[in-house]
């Protein structure tokens, strides 16, 4: 996993509350079997459907924030999700909730997810909408959030923190505790035979 | 100190913890599908390695596979998740149930059927619809394709304690009224994020009434209003399921398996952070109006004046004007099938409705088994003569048109009465229309073209 300290980049607003997998990654594009290229198919209906849909707007092209509503990610467990938004350059959603899975696959895949006060993120729309070259500082070191005029703490869970800014493998380190890991089998005869 | 239900099993599964870190627990059993599966096994691969327990993994085919003509026709694409998952199984050393085979379905309905899921085992698999195991009284949860490899790798995952939440049922469900109007009603009552970052025990006379086939439905539910978990303290009703079955424990094992799974309930006193409660007695039939499995309401009602900017979008994108009486919702399609509603009982009562009456002239109907097995059973019965004579399509098991990774979608502004789980936008093919329903409601529907109240037929 690539490593995550500090980014800067600017935003692109998708004010929409409950944004779903199935919006992120609609199912016809799950049928491959490598990690990348599903970038191209990032919100694919909406893409097609929505002239204006504002992230091929073209003061949001090159964005690599995205700022959107509440419960972002609901719905499928597929990771394909943060694997399109990774693969479309966006290393950083901001939102007021998460829903867990998504959130979980964020982690994993290199992907920063900050939750924001409601009233926080809808500046953040506000800034990104009338002023869209604005960048924002996304430091996990010091779980801040900064743009000229905005500046926010956030919260992240700690061992999510570690393994992105150390860019760990998370299988290399558990299999540090192989150990633990036989004496539970051990243990508790794990597990009656599947 | 009392514990919960998902508290005890998570404290049987700690394989290390620390300060600071998620806990790092042990899996008991992992399911494994063609569509999240294959990345992790590359990976895997790539960094030079093994599945470390493919005794506790099994593999079959659902989420893409056609539901009549079998491999051949299905498209190159699902060809190759498909012949990688066989090819990633044989490296691996893992059990796989294939196309073809008498015991491949969907994974949420196969594992209970197999007698694999257990009350107290923990269980994961990359599909957010894990939870149904949960009715078990498993803790069982779906994971992204990194947890996946993760899993195969070391049979383990960090977690942190999720939250523990109640829902409590109390009463009887009225005539016409099913597990599904149940969990629908729940969803359309506390909003579809209430259960972010929980562990959710349904309880109350009313679970406790349920068979299992209506605890899945209830549990499979649990990640449409935002609880990775749903579960149900095992009982009678539990055993009497699992004794039997190919994987359940036999003779003095069995005996000694009932004697931990009794003491599997939460312990009086035990602490949830919160306590939601439904009425059974006054739910009705429920159907969804809206894009996701909240905006719902009784059978009896009308399309609400939209609250906010989502359900103006949510009744755009449903071509719906409120004040549209539900019952006047004209259908083009219906489904009765997915991983929510396709067990042999989902099939026994829309066939109860469906016998002797046939399918209006418009409507599209596609009956698509949970599993292979299932599909023998119910047409040992004759159920798929019933549903054919009415004139509905009977498929081959798999997920088919729950999520339409296969041949089985809406063409674009269907609109579709289904028994699956989601009615997000374009969730069934793109540009469709979904409205979800119990199965009962769904063979209602198919009989009149447009959805009505099953009590009424």
């Amino acid at each position: 996993m690539k490593e995550f300290r500090v980014h800067r980049g600017r935003m692109a607003p998708l004010d929409r509350d409950n944004v779903d997998t199935d919006q992120i990654i609609p199912k016809q594009f799950l049928r491959r079997v490598e990690r990348s290229g599903f970038g191209p198919y990032l919100f694919y209906d909406w893409r097609r459907d929505e002239p204006d849909f504002v992230l091929d707007r073209p003061q949001h092209r090159g964005a690599s924030v995205l700022v959107a509503g509440i419960n972002f990610g609901c719905g499928s467990s597929r990771e394909h999700a943060p694997w399109a938004i990774e693969d479309a350059g966006y290393r950083v959603v901001i939102a007021p909730s998460f829903a867990d899975i998504f959130l979980s696959n964020c982690g994993k895949v290199g992907i920063l997810a900050v939750a924001l006060r409601e009233g926080r993120v809808r500046q953040l729309m506000e800034i990104a909408g009338e002023a869209p070259e604005t960048e924002l500082t996304v430091d996990l070191e010091r779980q801040v959030v900064s743009a000229p005029g905005f500046e926010s703490g956030f919260e992240v869970d700690p061992f999510t923190r570690e393994c992105l800014l150390n860019g760990w493998d998370e299988v290399g380190l558990t299999l540090r505790h192989e150990d633990a890991i036989g004496a539970f089998e051990a243990r508790s005869g794990a597990a009656a035979k599947a | 100190m009392p514990r919960t239900l998902a508290g005890k099993i998570w404290d049987q599964h700690v394989v290390r913890s620390a300060p600071g870190e998620p806990d790092l627990l042990y899996i008991d059993l992992h399911l494994v599908h063609e569509v999240t599966s294959p990345q992790a096994f590359e990976s895997l691969r790539l960094n030079g390695r093994r599945v470390r327990r493919p005794d506790l993994t099994l593999a079959t085919v659902d989420h893409n596979n056609p539901t009549r003509g079998g491999y051949r026709a299905a498209d190159e694409i699902s060809r190759r998740q498909m012949d990688a998952l066989a090819a990633n199984c044989e490296w691996a050393g893992i059990k796989l149930y294939g196309l073809g085979s008498r015991r491949q379905g969907i994974v949420h309905v196969i594992g209970p059927e197999l007698g694999l899921t257990h009350p107290g085992k923990t269980i994961v698999c990359g599909d957010s619809h894990t939870s149904t195991h949960g009715a078990f009284g498993a803790l069982a949860f779906g994971i992204g394709s990194s947890e996946v490899e993760h899993v195969l790798a070391t049979q383990c995952l960090w977690q942190r304690r999720p939250r523990d939440l109640a829902v409590e049922v109390e009463g009887e469900l009225p005539m016409g009224v099913t597990a599904k109007d149940l969990v629908l009603g729940l969803i359309a009552q506390v909003g579809i994020a209430a259960g972010s970052g929980s562990a959710v025990e349904y309880r109350g006379s009313t679970i406790r009434g349920l068979s299992m086939e209506g605890r899945m439905t209830v549990c499979n539910m649990s990640i449409e209003w935002g609880a990775r978990v749903g579960m149900v303290a095992p009982d009678d009703t539990t055993f009497a399921f699992l004794e039997g079955r190919q994987h359940a424990p036999k003779g003095p094992e069995w005996e000694a398996a009932l004697d931990r799974w009794r003491a599997l309930a939460s312990d009086p006193g035990a602490e949830f952070a919160e306590v939601l409660r439904l009425d059974a007695a006054a739910l009705e039939p429920f159907v969804t109006w809206g894009t996701n499995p909240g905006q719902a309401a009784p059978i009896s009602g009308r399309v609400p004046e939209p609250a906010d900017e989502t359900a103006e979008r949510a009744l755009r994108y449903m071509a719906l004007r409120p004040g549209t009486a539900l019952q006047d919702i004209e259908l083009d399609r219906v489904f009765i099938g997915s991983c929510t509603n396709a067990r042999l009982e989902d099939l026994r009562v829309a066939a109860q409705v469906v016998r002797g009456r046939h399918v209006h002239p418009r409507v599209r109907a596609l009956v698509v088994p949970g599993s292979a097995s299932v599909k023998l059973a119910a047409e040992a019965e004759g159920l798929d003569r019933v549903f054919t004579e009415a004139g509905f399509e009977w498929r081959d098991a798999g997920c088919s048109m729950c999520l339409g990774m296969n041949n089985d979608i809406l063409a674009p502004g269907e609109r579709c009465a289904s028994t699956s789980n989601r009615n997000f936008e374009g969730r069934q093919g793109s540009g469709g229309r979904t409205h979800l329903v119990s199965p009962p409601m769904a063979a209602a529907a198919a009989l009149a073209g447009h959805l009505v109240d099953v009590r009424r037929l």
